[in-house]
């Protein structure tokens, strides 16, 4: 050992600015890889992420779905869309339980003490927890297809629609850094986590027709961003008028984007 | 430091800190801490839990602002410049803060890739420093695998990936069982050799002794002592030497008869009387004669010579 000690200083490393866009890019790749990899040496994560809305699937599709008319519509084809919103929103818990456990662990800490750019934690965070939400996604459409669930429009659209599904999530994973950063451990994350998304997903359209509602939820269900998202999502997977649709979705997913990250990136900053 | 003058800060320290102050809502705070540590030597940061011995090293590794004062490491102001003095340090933690889900090797790799080596010095680095820490058998394992010990040495290779000139560890022994802390010592001890600046905070006086130079010790966020641990420990002073009697009668009359010894009268059912040893040998046949002469029989006799824990103890009254 000790025999040729590698030479750090100062040629094979940049002493120049640490802080540039390209390092940005590159240490929040190098945590997305790291948080990647996180989710691939456990991967019953990802099965445990597919088990909840699976049993929602059962349970609306077998147990109420017989109760529930939705006026023109296959239920199943309304139901699904919803259940692929609620996944995604569920799915982006994570990002609040990973961040927090890095932080109860002590591992923020040694990341902030490194010349690493400042905002790539959380950038890495939540894109491994995007591309995570894809596979879960990929996966609902597969359990969706098996029980009964058919697209009605082409294949670039049903795209789309994933797009969006994986916009939220992505929109939905900053709002839930800001909870991580806040919280001192996995378990407090979770517990924060679900009054937040209860309201959201279910006051909203994802399972049923708002219109049935008393009249002081109708507003808040039909003009929040899960029932937004849902909508977007049918209309892009089942037909009828898109364009609108998928605009105030995407409204959505970039105004809490854009709003929420830059204080999240503070947040660690201060934290 | 005599006082708080800046132009103390000179091109040989390595970290200098000067009436540090952060205040919190509960305890850990810091009321004007000041330091200095001479580029190569060893600072031993000694005090009970929540004195604010971590939120110092969090002050100085710049993942927390100072209310107030100054502190400069490696050259770089922490708040001016942190980037530059991240560049220059090496932080192990209290917790050992490694990533459970991926190797040692993995470990190793990314906190070099987020220093900003290229892949393959990282790559290199990694592979020296499973080497060193004797680690390579494990490096391709998940650390949740890994030991108490092995996680600590991992976290402490992690610290060291870029050669830091100054690496601050904070308890890097809390939790370790005997065998791994003598480990840890030794590799601790080793890099010291190699001329690297040290600021160590932990609770066992044992390590202060034995790994720095200088201690300071804080309490309740404020500098109650420092020196060298033969000073620390000359403060306290003497040797003492304890007698123990049959009962608390004769303890109780034997420590009036060697009042003039400076003799502290033994508590209620004590049976133990305690002086200071001034003067050596000639002084414990003086007390034993003055005893012999009173026909006060001595059962026990020790010399206790003061430790660093008497220090610590009689300085914040805490174990």
């Amino acid at each position: 050992m000790n025999t040729a000690p590698t030479e750090i200083r100062p040629t094979a490393r940049s002493v120049a600015a640490d802080d540039g866009v390209l390092w940005a890019v590159r240490d929040t790749l190098a945590m997305t890889w790291r948080n990647l990899t996180t989710i691939r040496r456990v991967p019953q994560l990802l099965v445990f992420a597919i088990i909840q809305p699976t049993i929602f699937v059962l349970m609306f599709r077998y147990v109420f779905g017989g109760s529930i008319t939705i006026p023109g519509i296959n239920y199943v084809d309304y139901l699904m869309p919803g259940i692929f919103v609620q996944t995604c929103a569920f799915g982006a818990i994570n990002t609040a339980v990973g961040l927090a456990e890095d932080k109860g662990k002590g591992l923020l800490e040694r990341l902030r003490s490194l010349p690493m750019s400042r905002s790539a934690v959380l950038g890495g965070r939540v894109l491994a927890d995007t591309t995570r939400n894809v596979f879960v996604v990929l996966l609902m459409l597969a359990i969706g297809y098996a029980v009964g669930f058919r697209t009605h429009t082409n294949a670039i659209m049903v795209l789309l629609g994933v797009g969006l599904l994986v916009l939220f999530g992505f929109a939905l994973s900053w709002i839930f850094a800001l909870i991580g950063l806040s919280v001192t451990n996995g378990e407090a994350a979770q517990a924060a986590a679900f009054p937040l998304l209860a309201p959201l997903v279910f006051a909203s359209n994802a399972f049923v027709d708002p219109s049935k509602m008393p009249g002081w939820l109708r507003g808040w269900a039909r003009h929040q961003p899960v029932s937004a998202a849902a909508d977007a999502v049918r209309a892009c997977m089942l037909g009828g008028p898109t364009a609108t649709k998928v605009l105030t979705a995407m409204a959505w997913s970039f105004g809490i984007s854009l709003v929420i990250a830059p204080i999240a990136v503070r947040r660690y900053h201060h934290a | 430091m005599v006082n708080g003058v800046p132009s103390s800060i000179t091109s040989t320290s390595s970290i200098t800190a000067e009436g540090l102050v952060k205040h919190f809502a509960d305890v850990h705070a810091v009321n004007g801490v000041s330091l200095d540590v001479p580029t190569g030597t060893v600072l031993g940061l000694l005090g009970p839990n929540g004195a604010g011995k971590t939120t110092v090293v969090r002050i100085l590794t710049t993942t927390l602002h100072p209310d107030a004062g100054r502190a400069v490491v490696a050259g770089h102001d922490v708040v001016a410049s942190p980037q530059a003095v991240r560049r220059s340090i090496g932080l192990a933690g209290q917790y050992a803060a490694v990533d459970e889900n991926l190797t040692g090797r993995e470990n190793l790799t990314l906190v070099g890739r987020l220093s900003h080596l290229t892949k393959s010095v990282a790559a290199r680095r990694a592979v020296e420093l499973l080497d060193q820490f004797h680690l390579s058998d494990a490096g391709n394992r998940p650390a949740r695998t890994y030991s108490g010990g092995m996680r600590r040495r991992l976290d402490l290779a992690a610290a060291l990936v870029t050669h830091p000139p100054v690496l601050l560890l904070d308890e890097p022994t809390a939790g370790l069982d005997p065998a791994s802390r003598q480990d840890l010592w030794e590799v601790i001890g080793n890099l010291v050799a190699d001329g690297t600046t040290v600021l160590l905070t932990t609770q066992y006086l044992e390590e202060a002794d034995r790994l720095a130079d200088r201690i300071v010790v804080i309490d309740k966020g404020l500098v109650v002592a420092e020196g060298t641990a033969a000073e620390l420990k000359s403060r306290l002073g003497e040797t003492t030497l304890a007698l123990g009697f049959a009962d608390v009668e004769s303890a109780t009359l034997a420590a009036v008869r060697l009042a003039d010894f400076n003799a502290v009268r033994p508590a209620t059912a004590e049976t133990t009387v305690r002086l200071p040893l001034r003067g050596g040998a000639r002084v414990v046949r003086d007390v034993l004669n003055r005893l012999a002469d009173a026909g006060i029989e001595v059962g026990r006799l020790d010399l206790h010579e003061p430790t660093l824990d008497d220090v610590f103890l009689s300085l914040t009254g805490t174990p």
